[in-house]
């Protein structure tokens, strides 16, 4: 009997986390006379694809996932091979400010982004890269590139030496030891700093919405969606298609990465 | 702008091994780090100096188009601390981030306590929708959020107004001030509460049974094992979370620019916000920038006690 509270509590928990992303999958799938419904039809009982035909027909939908896709790919790239440089060094190389650069490091992994929307929008005019999606790659790199530099360290000094001497000593290059035999180990912790850094990327919207004003065809998802009244009016049977879409590929990278977030967790936290 | 994520434990720098080829390879290192140097200097460090550099100059729109600013001291630093509205501001951001704050620390702990009791199953679903609500991104938090308290088809009016408080039929929550505050809170804070939930949980399954059972042995009541035992194992976690999450809230710009733009009537207008209102809305770049500055050190007086206890902390561990 003392469990009761305790289930209702945790049932009640659950609901409220999910609720709300039910909603909007459930809403999506409704036609929109059930949408409109007095009474709130909490089945989809009438499945339906409209709403996705309409969010995915919109003007510049296409337009705007492959803008998101190419600036969180392109983020992720270069961050994943600057940081590898970069944690090499520091993992694997003794040398005169070492100490300084892991510093900068974590003060850069600690700086307030959200202060820098003025001087960047600024820097961007002077240079000529507002309105540009290169500009929203090179920020998303460098404020992915620490959190991934600390990170890859932490997978490279837990790779042990030997491993790289033994196949030096085989007559393999250090860049070929590298390559052949530390890279394959690193796997995994390339794959799971990549797919944290995607997700930062795509759902960024700040300096989406500061720095692209004009070229509104260099839009991202977040800030189309922003603007979803614009769009979509009243539709929020497309609206709520919309934000599926967009939520969808940061799900399955979460259920990809389920384990290791846990783990992630359990681990970060242990060391607080 | 960084997602929550679960970062991984950094090893306590290990001795870096030696050398093998002195000489030859010693350019090597620094080769490797260049791109990392520039780019944080470029892209970081460059933008950090120049926000202060326009802080103390007449920088508005011909400024911008002309260049060639003057500085004009600390005549915008003036400008900010010398207007209500500012203050108001300020009063503001401290409510919103203590008001965040104390709701996801008191949520996710008891969150965290309940799901440690809890059998298999059930654990299982409740950290699935825990992880659910943490992957869903913010614009599509503020997305839904909006269509949740949509006035005439939101499912929350239809709730309150079927339990009787009729004065929600048709409500316009979007039109007032308290009530956007309110659902912005709401949205914050369930956005918030899984990974700091999470986190506690993750602690709290590293400390000893046996410390629970002597508790318990000893006629310790839930309250006094609470206090007793499980605070103080976790009291350097609950320090990290409550910073992590000052931090996040204080300087939270997405959720509030996305729903409300800071409106309506200034109601859910913070520093960040505020900044950005002035430098963009306005074209006074210089006095934006002078409230950011201003925002990131009010966030560091407001983290200095937290920071000295994780500093003490390190101290101590290491």
């Amino acid at each position: 009997m003392r469990r009761i509270p305790l289930t209702l509590a945790a049932l009640s928990v659950i609901a409220f986390s999910v609720f709300p992303v039910y909603w909007m999958v459930v809403t999506a799938f409704k036609p929109t006379r059930d949408i409109q419904a007095d009474t709130p039809q909490f089945l989809p009982l009438h499945p339906t694809l409209d709403h996705f035909e309409t969010a995915i027909a919109s003007e510049g939908f296409g337009l705007f996932w492959r803008n998101s896709l190419l600036v969180s790919l392109g983020a992720v790239l270069l961050s994943l091979v600057v940081a590898l440089l970069a944690a090499f060094a520091v993992a694997r190389m003794r040398w005169r400010g070492r100490k300084a650069f892991i510093l900068m490091v974590f003060i850069a992994q600690m700086a307030p982004w959200e202060a820098l929307l003025i001087p960047m929008f600024i820097i961007a005019r002077d240079t000529g890269m507002l309105d540009k999606l290169s500009m929203l790659t090179l920020i998303y790199f460098i404020s992915t590139l620490p959190f991934t530099i600390v990170t890859l360290r932490g997978f490279l000094a837990a790779i042990p030496e030997e491993l790289e001497e033994a196949a030096q000593m085989d007559g393999a290059s250090r860049a070929a030891a590298f390559r052949k035999v530390v890279l394959p180990l690193l796997a995994p912790g390339l794959m799971s700093t990549s797919l944290f850094g995607f997700i930062t990327a795509w759902n960024e919207f700040a300096f989406a919405n500061a720095l692209i004003i004009k070229n509104q065809d260099d839009r991202t998802l977040p800030v189309w969606l922003s603007s979803f009244s614009n769009v979509f009016g009243t539709d929020w049977g497309a609206t709520m298609a919309a934000a599926t879409l967009f939520m969808l590929p940061v799900l399955l990278i979460f259920l990809i990465l389920q384990r290791r977030v846990t783990s992630g967790i359990i681990a970060g936290a242990v060391k607080g | 702008m960084v997602t929550q994520a679960p970062e991984r434990p950094v090893p306590v720098a290990a001795p870096p091994p030696p050398r093998r080829r002195p000489g030859a390879g010693a350019l090597w290192p620094y080769l490797l780090v260049v791109p990392t140097v520039a780019g944080t200097a470029y892209l970081l460090f460059y933008p950090l100096i120049r926000s202060v550099v326009i802080s103390f100059q007449h920088f508005r729109t011909g400024e911008l188009i002309r260049g060639g600013a003057a500085f004009v001291g600390l005549e915008n630093y003036h400008d900010a601390l010398g207007s209500a509205e500012f203050w108001a501001v300020v009063r503001r951001t401290l409510v919103w981030t203590a008001v965040n704050v104390v709701l996801i620390m008191i949520l996710s702990t008891l969150v965290a306590l309940m799901v440690a009791r809890l059998g298999k199953r059930l654990r299982l679903a409740v950290l699935g929708g825990l992880v659910l609500t943490w992957a869903t991104p913010v614009l599509a938090a503020t997305t839904i959020f909006q269509w949740l308290f949509q006035s005439k088809l939101g499912v929350v009016n239809w709730l309150l107004t079927s339990v009787g408080l009729s004065r929600f039929d048709g409500y316009t929550w979007f039109a007032d001030g308290t009530a956007t505050f309110a659902i912005m809170v709401l949205l914050v804070v369930w956005q918030s509460v899984p990974f700091a939930a999470l986190t506690l949980y993750a602690g709290l399954t590293t400390i000893p049974q046996e410390l629970f059972e002597a508790a318990r042995i000893d006629g310790a009541t839930g309250r006094q094992v609470f206090r007793d035992v499980t605070f103080p194992m976790l009291r350097p976690l609950f320090g990290l979370i409550t910073s992590l999450e000052i931090i996040w809230v204080f300087k939270c710009f997405a959720q509030i620019w996305a729903i409300s733009q800071g409106g309506p009537d200034g109601a859910t207008t913070t520093l960040p916000v505020y900044a950005y209102q002035v430098a963009q809305s306005l074209h006074k770049y210089d006095l934006g920038s002078a409230i950011s500055t201003l925002t990131v050190l009010i966030l560091l007086v407001v983290l200095i006690p937290h920071l000295r206890r994780m500093y003490r902390h390190e101290g101590e561990g290491r």
